[in-house]
């Protein structure tokens, strides 16, 4: 949905440059010519536009690179002066002046009376913004300055809005500017309860200086007024706080997913414990990395292709991935299976090795990786904002479990896996080319951290150790859902991402951890499978 | 002795001792500096680190080798004792010329004027010596229980003991708990506790001191030995290993498999926290890093390297490894952590039974070579 909507308002945008910035540069050069008297008028006029444009060019005349120039014909032009380059007010074109004429150019200044005037016009200009969000934030900002002449425009703006959304942010920065600013009690005793149950967060701190001075001065209703509000403010800050623990908490657990998806297909198919599963997810981040620097190389980084380096390296990295797994199966893994406990010494050497390469090739500091222009930036729902990124991951982990569930149920090869995973030697015996299967699911599982790692590098640090950072929590992942089971892996990495990051703020990173941990031996003690133990009728010594 | 399975082992076990407990310490003392057969006191305290180790290595091997219980939380008992000591020596550090307190300067720094609760009786040695040993122990009791009890086992348990060494690393990594809105001082955050000064009246990096160190760290290592020769020819070593070997069979037996293993684990843990104790006076500090998963995986790594379920291979194990590490990090420090993952895997591939039983798995292969060249003899001297 957002591509194509930063599409049509890419659009919408190059459509209105062609009017409606014309416009308001003609007013803007019949103010540069005007006569003092007139600019009232033109001002007014401008303030309507809405332009962007208008502060960029206030901004250059005032610091003097704006010129009158007097064509042969007679006429009056205005330029702007943009690095040595005069470009003509109204068009928008290069002009080419001889030097004859570059002496005759005549410097335009506003004078001290028109710069205010048009420094309340550029300050308000926002407020008629074609686009709802910034005339939102840009009533926000004017109201907590609480400048009484932006109250004024604010007050004369709203008649105008009809949006309901943008009525509110405007009513809510009136209200905000009121709390300096308000003639008499009542008004303000309005204009906090209004704050109150429009729940504005900005507010907070002045209402409660308000409440201060109330109870100094003993103001029994203003003290009872600003508490209602504050307590409606607070509830909903908490709501707020919470929503945004819960999604966080949903994309780290969306994270753990993946990777501990293909930890319980490598331990429940094999029996393997893979140790190196943490540096495969480095191996995805290094390799986002990697194309970033290639496609900044071919591209460079203003171009429009650049912006592709993310997407393409979402399949790249699963097959890179894939492909060293598919190699480490056949000359390693496949001699450890059924031997859990050294294959986890020898997945854990695998694992040393790989992070000594990474700092070999990469360098031992963390590397960044760009985030893609469509996924800077936040979207708003109900007050609370998300980044792009996290309900990125959340929507990959969505396609990662799609992926894996039509694998594992829809194909042959899926068939041939679940009957692995349930018995070896009879699979083997009838006809499953037990291998290869083996082969192809550990590839797999590299590729889902691989992804995991290329999610990763969106919201976290990519470095040679990255992996030991999920490793140890994507293993409590697998043991709390029950080994080999995708669904009690995809509950408990949701689960343990969640009160992970619900504990964060309470306890400090740190106490949460350990808290977590400590949960979770306890509910092994419950249930010591796991979610949805595995069952079985062998004796398993 | 009971204790030693063969004469030549109990003969060996007593030259070990004698070399370390007299030999090498007359070696530091008394033969003069510029002499072949001088021992520098740097070697002193570098094998003294080593022979810690090597206790500790013990320790793991008791638990993994003998009762099939993959720790990964050893270097967490170690570090636990080595702190409980190091605390020790902490409040005996005198008092400093920046804060001119007797507080550790990282107590001075934070705004401490006095002692808390918790560290207060630290200042008695004796008291620090035996909380090297409860403090793991009562740890590995906690998580023992909760463990066994729940019939948590195999790999479950190897990865649940790494998490839970993460959990204790990232705390010990911290200045501060803050805990029911109060502050409590931990154990010095990232540098840990350093720069000793003097351990039971004497000086930390005396001469003397060390020699004693090193010699204590011996006998501690000899007598963990003998304690675990003997245990092994009791029953209830039978029992452990039958358990290793397996545990249903023994629970069916009617032997409290849960008791054993929570037993031999809480024992482990403490043994690994006097190697710890031991430590810390001899490498003059002790920080969050010795806490980390990835050290607990390298006594797993000497172990398997000297022979798991072997006597004397863990010793092997943790000497060999150590000083190739000393070596390898001087002459290619980039490389040795490849070498260590290297050492790793080819261990587990190719000498299931380590350094202790390569002689064993090679003996086929001699023979095989043998007797190919006997039987190309046979066809030498036939033809002729």
């Amino acid at each position: 949905m957002k591509p194509v909507r930063s599409y049509l308002l890419a659009l919408i945008a190059t459509c209105a440059s062609a009017f409606g910035q014309s416009e308001s540069r003609l007013l803007l050069e019949r103010l540069a010519l005007a006569e003092s008297d007139a600019y009232p008028a033109i001002l007014e006029d401008l303030s309507n536009t809405g332009d962007s444009y208008i502060s960029e060019f206030v901004d250059a005349w005032r610091v003097g690179e704006v010129y009158s120039h007097e064509t042969e014909s007679g006429d009056k032009l205005i330029l702007v002066q943009v690095s040595e380059k005069f470009i003509r007010l109204t068009s928008g074109e290069t002009m080419t002046l001889s030097e004859e004429e570059k002496e005759s150019l005549e410097k335009n200044r506003p004078s001290r009376s028109l710069r205010r005037e048009l420094k309340r016009i550029t300050d308000t200009i926002d407020l008629s913004s074609p686009d709802a969000d910034t005339r939102i934030a840009a009533a926000l900002k004017l109201g907590l300055s609480q400048n009484l002449e932006y109250l004024k425009a604010l007050e004369k703006r709203i008649l105008l809005e009809e949006s309901s959304r943008v009525v509110r942010g405007f009513e809510e920065a009136i209200a905000i500017s009121l709390l300096a600013n308000a003639g008499d009690a009542s008004v303000l005793r309005d204009s906090i309860q209004r704050l109150g149950e429009l729940k504005s967060l900005p507010s907070r701190d002045g209402i409660a200086s308000i409440l201060k001075g109330a109870e100094e001065s003993g103001d029994a209703e203003l003290a009872r007024v600003c508490l209602t509000a504050l307590g409606k403010i607070d509830g909903h800050q908490k709501v707020v706080e919470n929503l945004g623990n819960l999604v966080r908490g949903f994309s780290l657990g969306s994270v753990l997913l993946i990777v501990a998806f293909g930890l319980a297909i490598t331990f429940g198919l094999m029996g393997v414990i893979n140790m190196a599963h943490g540096e495969f997810i480095a191996i995805g981040a290094y390799t986002c990395y990697q194309m970033n620097v290639v496609f900044e190389r071919l591209f460079g980084a203003q171009s429009a292709a650049y912006q592709w380096f993310f997407w393409v390296s979402l399949p790249l990295c699963f097959l890179v991935a894939a492909a060293v797994g598919f190699a480490l199966e056949k000359g390693l893994f496949r001699y450890l299976y059924k031997r859990p406990l050294e294959s986890l010494l020898a997945t854990w050497g695998l694992s040393m090795i790989f992070q000594q390469c990474f700092r070999l090739v990469f360098g031992a500091a963390n590397v960044q990786v760009d985030t893609p222009q469509l996924l800077i930036g936040n979207f708003d729902l109900g007050g609370v904002s998300l980044s792009y990124t996290r309900v990125f991951i959340v929507a990959f982990a969505g396609i990662v479990i799609l992926m894996t569930w039509i694998l594992l149920s829809k194909t042959n090869l899926g068939l041939y896996i679940r009957a692995v995973m349930q018995n070896r030697q009879m699979a083997s015996s009838l006809g499953i080319p037990v291998s290869r299967v083996n082969s192809i699911t550990f590839a797999y599982g590299c590729g889902l951290a691989a992804l995991a790692g290329a999610a990763l590098s969106q919201i976290g640090n990519v470095g040679p150790s990255m992996g030991q950072a999920y490793i140890v929590d994507s293993f409590m992942v697998v043991v709390v859902g029950g080994v080999g089971n995708l669904l009690g892996a995809g509950i408990s990495a949701m689960g343990i991402g969640t009160v992970d990051q619900f504990l964060q703020p309470m306890l400090g990173p740190v106490m949460g951890k350990i808290l977590v941990f400590f949960a979770i031996i306890l509910f092994l003690q419950w249930k010591p499978g796991g979610l949805f133990p595995a069952r079985s009728r062998s004796m398993e010594d | 002795m009971k204790a030693f399975e063969s004469n030549l082992e109990y003969k060996a076990f007593l030259t070990i001792a004698v070399v370390l407990v007299f030999c090498i310490p007359i070696l530091n003392a008394v033969v003069p500096e510029g002499s072949f057969l001088h021992v520098s006191s740097f070697q002193l305290s570098l094998w003294g680190k080593y022979i810690t180790y090597a206790v500790l290595a013990m320790s793991l091997n008791f638990l993994w080798g003998y009762t099939g219980l993959l720790c990964l939380c050893q270097s967490l008992f170690f570090a636990l004792g080595a702190y409980a000591f190091g605390m020790y020596l902490m409040l005996h550090v005198g008092v400093d010329s920046v804060y001119n307190t007797a507080l550790p300067d990282f107590m001075d720094f934070q705004g401490y004027t006095e002692l808390p609760v918790y560290w207060a009786p630290f200042e008695n040695g004796g008291f620090a010596l035996l909380a090297a040993m409860i403090v793991p122990g009562m740890v590995a009791f906690i998580f023992g229980y909760l463990a066994f009890s729940s019939r948590i086992k195999g790999v479950y348990f190897s990865i649940l003991t790494q998490a839970l060494t993460y959990a204790l690393m990232l705390l010990f990594f911290k200045n501060n708990l803050e805990l029911f809105g109060q502050s409590f001082i931990l154990f010095g955050g990232n540098n840990g506790l350093t720069d000793f000064k003097e351990i039971f009246g004497s000086k930390v990096d005396a001469q003397s001191t060390q020699i004693a160190l090193f010699v204590a760290s011996s006998v501690l290592m000899l007598g963990v030995y003998l304690l675990i020769a003997w245990l092994l020819t009791t029953k209830f070593g039978k029992v452990q290993q039958a358990i290793r070997d397996s545990e249903n069979r023994v629970r069916f037996s009617g032997y409290s498999t849960t008791s054993y293993k929570l037993l031999i684990f809480v024992g482990s843990a403490m043994i690994a926290g006097m190697a710890g104790a031991l430590y810390v006076p001899q490498v003059g500090g002790i920080n969050a890093n010795e806490m980390t998963p990835a050290k607990s995986l390298d006594v797993v790594v000497w172990v398997a390297l000297g022979g798991r379920g072997t006597k004397f291979g863990p010793i092997l194990g943790a000497i060999v490894v150590s000083m190739i590490k000393s070596y390898t990090t001087r002459a290619y420090p980039d490389s040795w952590l490849i070498i260590l993952g290297l050492i790793f895997v080819l261990v587990v591939l190719f000498m299931p039974n380590g350094l202790i039983g390569l002689p064993d798995q090679l003996k086929p292969v001699f023979e095989r070579f043998r007797k190919r060249s006997i039987a190309k003899g046979d066809v030498t001297e036939n033809r002729a």
